[in-house]
């Protein structure tokens, strides 16, 4: 049994790790809310460009370096832990769905920029009006879309946007060329990423694989982020922890009260649950196997139930100064609304997960 | 990553397969009625012996001490193929898993020849006497005492929940040998006869009505030097060995209590409140999903160890988790399974439905799995301090002599 990641995608996130360990974090997630949300960290996406980070996923024959889900995964765990301000996980899940569902000429049109950096991807299902991935209203008819995304991560400094909307079987992926779309930035609860709306009248699209491989990616996409979710709580708690052993009450670290320690020791339980489930997506993409669907959406909902949790007790396991402009608690408590955003909420995702079930019972049946 | 065993793994497994498919035969099927005290003994030595004689006893004990020398995998993969068949099983777990290497550790070497060959072919049975009515989650406050006597000590005093005391032969008993001292420091661990004059042994009703446990009286019983495990005042060292194996043994979801699939079934059958099956109420449909999340999310975590031990790695401290969620997690689903069946899930006994006695039996020995083997609280302790390095809980007893400490 080999149910871990292999050396090379932990190499790939230890080194990723160090690297967004000096050049990322809460240092530089406040320089950039100060500064409004600019769009990214220009210099820190050049060099991971150079690393060959958005390279990761892509096929050699498209200058990438082929790698498996594996490594996106750890990329996502680190750019979350330091909430790195840079579009690196949009481009990830972008590709992904380039990977799994794009034409050759699709693959050979996009994702050669992808892998230098050049280009910027991003996702947009989120739309006004839309509660989850499957209620999208934007419409395809004739190679064009006519409707209105946002928010939309990185939005306003991507190239192309891979688009949800609903075609004549259902919700699919669309590819938009941004040179052909009027994006805006649009203000949200998150004051670091850049999120953005995008106008879309008549716009020229093209299908990306079928409302089949939109499934799929939700799948595929509901792991990554699930990856991302886990850095960011994982930081969340290692910053209450931090606190825990420092901070002194009624004389006394605060660490030794139980009900500081045990709202600790539930993160760390919610966070390994999150894991073990995070793995079980990423083993079921990585063998083609069956139950990917009900592992991804347990992956999601672990996930987030772990960042929701963090988040919130880190906030008040500091008690007031956690509630001042100046903590940095108020980085993961604002990311944890823009992880759900990112991609539906906890109970949709909750019933995709038993409706995996019924089909699985069924199928036994 | 993959779920397949090594070959090597493959080739044990096989072999452990047919050994099994050939012996265990008659156990194929579960018991018609639950076995009798006496049967249940009478099946645990016989099929004991059998396994012993076929090399699968003591799998990952040292070759000197009877066992097979072999890695955890192998043991693991033993039980998971063992688990197919309705053995008996629960006898020796104690004993085995946690008493005898606390003998082969800490033991001297005639004792260790004198009682580890006899558990390990199951002829003598053995439980761990520990907790006290005033010693629980405290272990450190016992109370019952060991005084020396030229070459033997006189123990007296109270221990309680001692499973199988009734059909044990032996057990290692942790006493206060010196009350100067602070309460760590004062401990001796010693092997007792459990039909020596003197110990009493008495069955506790629990609130589920069945009796596992048991409390047990020593009353001026005799224990030769010889059978002392370490020095004298290291039996918190030595009970820390014993407990180490404890944690490890007390683990996932029992075999017999309902998880999300039987809610699945369940809310098929019954009613929401608007009249449709309750299958389709997003607030049932959150709490399979939540179900899956803790049940399955324990199973995968011990598959992350078990990927670990297969590499000949040691697993990481995740394991940790797992008696905490899956106790929760049984009594929130028998809860809420019950709640959705209303009277129904209420009515007990010969007039209920079997798959509801099932809930029922669930939520009743979930209370008590939530505290057997680390309470909630304790193992939250656990994974604060040890795994997350968090301060210890003040213990304002800690350095004071035991005889001294002023109970609040």
């Amino acid at each position: 049994m080999n149910f871990d990641f292999s050396d090379e995608a932990k190499e790939l996130g230890e080194q990723a790790r160090r690297l967004l360990a000096e050049k990322a974090g809460t240092g530089p997630a406040r320089k950039a809310m100060d500064a409004g949300a600019p769009a990214m960290d220009a210099a820190l996406w050049k060099e991971i460009g150079e690393l060959g980070w958005t390279a990761a996923r892509v096929p050699e024959e498209y200058g990438g370096l082929g790698l498996s889900v594996e490594e996106v995964a750890q990329l996502a765990d680190a750019a979350g832990g330091t909430l790195a301000h840079i579009p690196l996980v949009s481009t990830l899940l972008a590709t992904e769905a380039l990977v799994l569902a794009g034409t050759a000429e699709q693959k050979a049109k996009w994702l050669p920029g992808i892998a230098s950096g050049e280009t910027i991807a991003c996702v947009a299902w989120n739309e006004p009006g839309a509660v989850n991935p499957a209620t999208v209203k934007t419409v395809a008819k004739g190679g064009a879309l006519t409707g209105v995304k946002q928010p939309v991560a990185d939005l306003t400094q991507a190239h192309v946007a891979i688009v949800a909307a609903a075609g004549g079987d259902g919700p699919q992926l669309y590819i938009v060329d941004l040179k052909d779309a009027e994006t805006a930035a649009v203000e949200t609860l998150d004051l670091v990423r850049r999120h953005g709306k995008m106008v879309l009248n008549n716009t020229p699209a093209e299908a990306l694989g079928g409302p089949g491989d939109y499934q799929d990616w939700l799948d595929r996409a509901a792991v990554i982020l699930a990856y991302e979710a886990i850095g960011t709580a994982a930081a969340a708690m290692a910053m209450t922890v931090d606190y825990a052993k420092t901070r002194a009450a009624f004389g006394q670290k605060i660490g030794r009260y139980q009900g500081v320690k045990h709202k600790c020791a539930d993160m760390y339980i919610k966070l390994e649950l999150a894991r073990a489930h995070a793995l079980h997506g990423l083993a079921m993409i990585g063998m083609n196997g069956p139950e990917l669907r009900q592992a991804a959406a347990a992956a999601r909902v672990a996930s987030l139930d772990a960042l929701a949790y963090c988040a919130e007790e880190n906030v008040q396991l500091h008690g007031g100064i956690g509630f001042t402009w100046e903590s940095d608690c108020q980085f993961y408590y604002r990311r944890n609304r823009t992880l759900v955003a990112a991609l539906g909420p906890r109970g949709w995702w909750a019933d995709r997960l038993v409706r995996a079930l019924e089909l699985r019972n069924r199928a036994a049946a | 990553m993959d779920f397949n065993d090594t070959p090597q793994e493959a080739e044990y497994r096989a072999k452990v397969r047919a050994w099994l498919e050939e012996n265990a035969a008659e156990y194929r099927q579960p018991a018609a009625e639950s076995w009798k005290l006496p049967e249940f003994i009478a099946r645990s030595k016989a099929w004991q012996a059998k396994k012993h004689a076929a090399g699968y006893t003591g799998i990952t004990w040292p070759r000197q001490f009877g066992g097979q020398g072999l890695s955890p995998m192998h043991s693991i993969i033993y039980g998971q193929e063992e688990s197919r068949f309705h053995v008996p099983q629960g006898l020796y777990s104690i004993g085995l898993g946690m008493c005898i290497p606390t003998v082969f550790t800490h033991g001297q070497p005639e004792v260790i020849q004198r009682y580890v060959p006899k558990a390990l072919l199951g002829e003598e049975v053995w439980c761990q006497l520990f907790s006290e009515p005033a010693a629980g989650s405290d272990l450190a406050g016992i109370r019952t005492k060991a005084v020396k006597d030229g070459d033997e000590w006189v123990i007296d005093g109270q221990k309680v929940w001692t499973s199988f005391a009734h059909a044990s032969d032996y057990g290692i008993v942790v006493t206060r040998t010196d009350p100067s001292k602070p309460k760590h420091k004062g401990l001796t661990m010693f092997i007792v006869n459990m039909k020596a004059p003197g110990v009493t042994v008495k069955g506790i009703k629990q609130m589920s009505g069945g009796s596992d446990f048991n409390e047990v009286f020593f009353d001026g019983v005799r224990v030769h030097d010889s059978h002392r495990l370490g020095e004298v005042g290291d039996g918190w060292k030595v009970a820390l060995t014993t407990l180490m194996h404890e944690r490890l043994a007390v683990g996932g979801k029992p075999r017999y209590a309902p998880g999300y699939e039987t809610l699945m079934k369940l809310a098929k059958g019954v009613e929401a409140p608007d009249g449709t099956p309750a299958i389709g109420a997003s607030d049932v449909r959150q709490k399979i999903a939540q179900t899956y999340i803790n049940d399955q999310g324990i199973k995968l975590t011990q598959m992350r160890a078990l990927s670990a031990l297969s590499k000949g790695q040691v697993p990481g401290p995740e394991q940790s988790i797992s008696k905490v969620v899956v106790a929760k997690t049984m009594q929130d689903l028998a809860s809420f399974a019950l709640d959705l069946s209303g009277g129904d899930g209420f009515v007990a006994g010969a007039d209920a439905d079997p798959e509801l006695a099932k809930l029922q039996g669930s939520y009743i020995g979930a209370a008590g799995l939530r505290i057997a083997g680390g309470t909630d609280e304790i193992l939250r302790n656990i994974i604060a301090e040890r795994v997350l390095g968090l301060p210890g809980d003040m213990r304002p007893d800690k350095d004071t002599p035991f005889n001294q400490s002023v109970p609040a």
